[in-house]
């Protein structure tokens, strides 16, 4: 072919593009449409030059964009015609130390399929190595501590490999090639086992370890296993003893613990599993997917045991994601609890020191390795809601992958520091068009978790490089967050305070690349709104820089504030007084029958008195009144415990079955109040003639999706909005985010909801980091 | 005087009725040398030394309650000011203002259990001041005392004299005092005998600085409790302060209460118990002397001072978490979601 014949072309390609394999798959690309140049990584990304026959050219970049590797993400692609060189071959160019800077971390990958094989094949060098991994799969965020992302600056520098290792790494056309964690049995870290006093118990042979792990797990026993991205306590799924036991000795009466199974495990069985269900549970990511119960005959006798997840609809259930995951579920049983390892109310436990100490009481043994993790990761935890992924929890496999918010952001943001809220706590790091929410980080209550939240904003700042030039924060004094972002702006950096459900909408907002006003339902369970009361049942018309409150659920006490959210009891008789008033006392209903009756004089001479009884509109307490008054739920043990009894209990089978009556008022602020009174009434009314819970339940559930709706519709009628965000933690319950968007839908609005980042807390961060991103005047269209 | 009457503003103008409450009601109980003076001020020697000066105004309400009342919290308030600077208290000063319309038994009532309370820290008090304010402009009767003490050579107790290893002792249950105040206050009562805790505390504290034990934070957790005061000494002293709940002493009605209406029992005013940080070579020995007072019997070790986190109070809870105790900002709103 004449050099007439020849065209050359600069491509620049951003995204996750380093540390997956990227080059590699552009040298094999080259080569197979016989294609010269060369490749080499940028601050951005990847710079190709590459030259050829102009249709080979076209089919190279057709390929990178179809064939592109598993694990890369491709956000922009720019390529411009050059002249082309005297070149022979495809190379590919060592890039220069501190050229890494803005191109985006991966976060840890699920082993691949083809190191699978490998690994299951007793002719291979990597047989049952838990520890086999490629540039498509393996750790990746856990184990970096500072970027460039190079094996010295990950947990795998202590670890020299090995001649076959080496070669492979350094074999361009090698599936191993640059692989940074690339082991083997030979050079790379080891498994080893430990009774709950620290004695080795494996006889120094990682085989042994495994296999002797697997064993204590099929007699029930409790083993403490170092994963990925720190610590699971796992015991035998089926065994009903062994996980009671677990429950004891970790002070968790009721939660429902994350399962993990092997794909073919009887588990499946008692699971209802659609198409997009699976193939998020078969996804890379391999995040814990709630799955909906079977009602299954009483005949089946094997399967998951009945207090893994009592009184709720779903399972929590996982496949396993590393190699030392698979030899576990294979030697061992075939379905695991794989609650976190962590002691109550610390983050998850990632040193094998750490965890002795922590949690000697709970596990019988200790399946430890001796690869470090740097940055904790904790399971991501998903659902499919109507066809779309939602989180409830987004961290291990997504995070810190970036969440795109051009538009609404045209020209780059300053760069901003969302702080979150308090509980299931996440920051938020934004630069130019990209918002990088971190890992869970949890519940800021303790020394621990506080330390954690500190280092997971330098690391993030490090390994993004990210340096923030204003702070955003929840309203609430008294969270952490709050008081991290104070401590921040007597640094100098200026401090923007959004309040929590502002916060919530426009993480939905942002998400759904909306912009302008839009209306936003924000069913939630606590946050701090601007005239000093607990919110969390409004509608509220925003835009990224402010919003009006538009209508919100009418006030209820909360006596002894969070002694309400840990006892439903007490706002089921919040809700009675405040309909009944002092008449609670004469009410002939098993709850008010139930109660101690000074007990109950207290609560309402508490409440009359105003003694610790902040007000709320809180839709979350709504539900754990109306839970408390069905006898379902008296206290709680964790989070949202009360609602989720609530919605497993909602029978809509019965035709009857119709939202209560209810009504609402204008206030005097303007705002819409949505009034308790009628549909209490009439509630109590089916309770005193003994109508069955489940249906009482039932048209709650439609009582509360029918007054947000009408209130969205009434504020839409005021203010000519047609666009709706849905945000807040109760979004969660499948019963009311159904009925909502199906309602809204029929009444004309576009309902946007989330799918990328949680309805709750989680995605808090991102809101902030909106707002404040919006009132440095910075975006687009405002 | 007639018991059944009541106060008028003429009782604070200063003239006759004036001059007739102070001679027929407030001096007989205040029995003292230097008060029956009648001087503007009292006059007398002190040796050469160190002085500790307080004061203190008490606004509460109700102003009877179970254990005690605002007039022997007035004087036991001021008495154990002093005593945490180390001093032995000696002289105090009462300024009363009375809303009109008070009944003259219900203030006698406090003027005798003022004198008694003076009686029992044995501390005089000489000098003083009454005023009448129109209905409504103060709630019944409001107090100022100040007072005056000795600090003994070689005593050096200061809330930035913590330090890492010190051992954190609490002389007996904490909440009481709150815990009464607002229950009477709001009328919610449960059937349990709960009382405030006002008592002096001076004694206990010369029985401590005479042993010849080293100590290094003495404070009376009122206002705020022990949490908020623990902050504080955290803060001044620059170190960490770590706390242990199972060891914090809490009466059970008090600790039922304090759970009902969602309260800390670390927050809660105390009125009659004091805060000594020593060093742990001396924990022991402190102890047993704080032990061995009338008021002191329930004292317990409650946590140390350590070199981490410094300036924050940490709580090793009793499900073996941590919980950071805060500086008490306002209302504590919910924030559990
Ligand atoms: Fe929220
Ligand atoms: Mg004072
Ligand atoms: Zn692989
Ligand atoms: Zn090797």
């Amino acid at each position: 072919m004449g050099s007439s014949g020849i065209a050359a072309k600069k491509i620049e390609i951003s995204g996750v593009v380093q540390g997956v394999g990227f080059r590699p798959f552009l040298f094999g690309l080259a080569c197979a449409h016989h294609l010269c140049g060369h490749v080499s990584n940028t601050d951005f990304g990847v710079a190709i030059f590459i030259q050829g026959a102009p249709k080979d050219l076209d089919a190279f970049i057709l390929d990178v964009l179809e064939k592109k590797p598993l694990l890369s993400q491709i956000s922009d692609m720019v390529s411009t015609d050059t002249q082309p060189l005297e070149l022979t071959d495809f190379k590919i160019v060592k890039s220069r130390d501190t050229q890494t800077r803005s191109a985006l971390i991966s976060p840890d990958v699920g082993v691949c399929p083809d190191c699978l094989k490998e690994m299951q094949d007793p002719a291979d060098r990597r047989f049952e190595y838990p520890f086999i991994n490629c540039t498509n799969c393996g750790p990746r965020y856990t184990i970096i501590r500072d970027i460039p992302y190079d094996r010295p600056k990950t947990a795998m520098k202590s670890f020299a490999m090995c001649p076959d290792c080496r070669k492979e790494y350094e074999d361009p056309l090698n599936r191993r090639f640059h692989a940074q964690p690339n082991a083997c049995p030979v050079c790379g870290p080891q498994v080893f086992l430990l009774d709950n006093k620290g004695k080795q118990v494996d006889g120094k042979n990682p085989a042994q370890a495994m296999a002797l792990a697997a064993q204590f797990l099929r007699q029930g026993k409790i083993v403490a296993v170092k994963g990925l991205g720190g610590f699971h306590l796992a015991v035998d799924a089926a065994n009903e003893t062994a996980v009671e036991r677990l429950r004891q000795r970790k002070k968790r009466p009721h939660k429902p613990f994350a399962l993990m199974a092997a794909w073919d495990s009887s588990l499946f069985h008692h699971v209802c599993m659609d198409g997009d269900e699976k193939a998020l549970l078969l996804s890379y990511q391999r995040p814990v997917v709630l799955l909906k119960k079977k009602a299954l005959s009483k005949s089946v006798s094997t399967g998951p045991a009945p207090n893994l997840a009592p009184d709720n609809r779903c399972l929590g259930i996982m496949l396993p994601y590393t190699p030392l995951h698979y030899l576990l579920l294979e030697k061992g049983p075939d379905i695991l609890v794989m609650t976190s390892g962590n002691r109550s109310g610390e983050p998850l436990s990632i040193d094998n020191a750490h965890a002795l100490d922590a949690f000697s009481h709970i596990a019988d043994y200790f399946l430890l390795h001796n690869r470090d993790i740097y940055f904790r990761a904790d399971d991501s935890i998903a659902k499919i809601q109507q066809g779309k992924v939602r989180f409830l929890r987004r961290s291990r496999g997504y995070a810190p992958l970036p969440v795109d918010i051009t538009p609404p952001v045209k020209d780059g943001f300053a760069n901003i520091l969302g702080c979150g809220a308090g509980m299931k706590s996440t920051i938020c790091l934004t630069r130019d068009r990209y918002a990088f929410l971190s890992p869970h980080i949890g519940d800021l209550e303790s020394v621990q978790v506080h330390n954690f939240y500190s280092a997971t904003i330098e690391h993030m700042q490090k390994i993004l490089d990210i340096r923030s030039m204003c702070v955003a924060h929840d309203l609430h004094p008294g969270y952490f967050s709050t008081r991290f972002a104070k401590m921040l702006s007597c640094q100098g950096l200026p401090l923007i305070g959004v309040q929590h459900h502002h916060a919530h909408a426009l993480s939905c907002m942002a998400e759904n690349h909306l912009d302008g006003k839009v209306l936003a339902l924000t069913l939630d369970g606590t946050g701090l709104g601007t005239d000093g009361h607990i919110w969390g049942g409004e509608v509220l018309a925003c835009t990224y820089e402010g919003f009006e409150r538009r209508a919100r659920l009418n006030y209820l006490p909360m006596p002894g504030g969070d002694a309400a959210v840990m006892e439903p009891w007490r706002m089921a008789a919040s809700l009675l007084y405040k309909v009944y008033g002092s008449g609670i006392m004469d009410l002939d209903i098993p709850f008010v029958r139930s109660l101690n009756t000074s007990k109950l004089a207290f609560l309402i001479q508490m409440m009359k008195q105003q003694v610790n009884s902040p007000m709320t509109s809180s839709t979350g307490r709504l539900f754990d009144a109306v839970s408390a008054l069905l006898m379902l739920c008296h206290k709680i043990s964790y989070d949202s415990q009360a609602a989720i009894a609530l919605e497993a209990a909602a029978d809509f089978e019965d035709c009857r079955t119709a939202a209560y009556p209810f009504d609402m008022k204008t206030g005097a602020d303007g705002c819409l109040i949505i009034n308790s009174g009628l549909w209490v009434r009439q509630m109590v009314t089916d309770i005193k003639r003994g109508v069955p819970r489940g249906r009482i339940a039932a048209r709650f559930h439609l009582t509360l999706a029918g007054m947000m709706v009408d209130a969205a519709v009434k504020v839409a009628q005021e203010t000519g909005l047609d666009r709706v965000v849905l945000s807040g933690g109760v979004f969660n319950n499948d019963t009311i985010f159904s009925h909502i968007t199906r309602m809204l839908k029929t009444k004309g609005f576009k309902v946007y909801t989330h799918s990328i980042v949680p309805c709750g807390d989680g995605g808090i961060a991102l809101g902030q980091a909106m707002a404040a991103g919006a009132l440095q005047g910075k975006m687009n269209g405002i | 005087m007639n018991d059944n009457d009541t106060i008028l503003l003429d009782h604070g103008a200063g003239g006759k009725v004036s001059h007739a409450m102070f001679s027929e009601l407030i001096l007989p109980l205040f029995d003292n040398g230097l008060l029956a003076k009648q001087d503007d001020g009292a006059i007398f020697e002190v040796p050469a030394g160190k002085l500790a000066f307080s004061t203190d105004s008490y606004t509460v309400d109700p102003i009877f309650f179970p254990g005690g009342d605002i007039g022997e919290l007035a004087v036991n308030g001021t008495v154990n000011d002093v005593a945490m600077c180390g001093a032995t208290p000696l002289y105090i000063s009462v300024g009363l203002i009375i809303e009109e319309g008070m009944k003259i038994s219900d203030l006698k009532r406090i003027l005798q259990s003022m004198a008694g309370a003076a009686k029992k820290a044995g501390v005089r008090i000489v000098t003083g001041d009454t005023k009448v304010v129109p209905r409504g402009k103060v709630d019944k009767i409001f107090i100022n005392t100040s007072g005056i003490g000795l600090i003994p050579a070689g005593v050096n107790v200061s809330g930035d004299r913590a330090r890492p290893g010190d051992k954190v002792i609490v002389s007996g249950t904490i909440a009481d005092h709150g815990v009464t105040i607002l229950s009477e206050r709001e009328g919610l009562k449960f059937d349990s005998d709960i009382k405030s805790d006002s008592a002096p505390l001076n004694h206990m504290v010369k029985a401590v600085l005479e042993s010849g034990c080293s100590v290094h934070v003495l404070r009376d957790p009122t206002r705020g409790g022990v949490g908020t005061t623990l902050n504080e000494i955290a803060v001044q002293s620059k170190v960490g302060i770590q706390l242990f709940e199972d060891r914090l002493p809490v009466r059970g009605p008090v600790r039922g209460i304090c759970e009902f209406l969602g309260f800390d029992p670390l927050y809660l005013a105390n009125e009659g118990k004091l805060i000594a940080i020593v060093p742990g070579a001396d924990a022991k020995k402190v102890l047993d002397i704080i032990r061995r007072d009338e008021f002191g019997k329930e004292a317990v070790i409650v946590g140390e001072v350590t070199d981490q986190d410094p300036g924050r109070v940490v709580l090793e809870t009793l499900i073996g978490g941590t919980r950071i105790v805060d500086m008490l900002t306002g209302e504590q709103l919910p924030r559990i979601c």
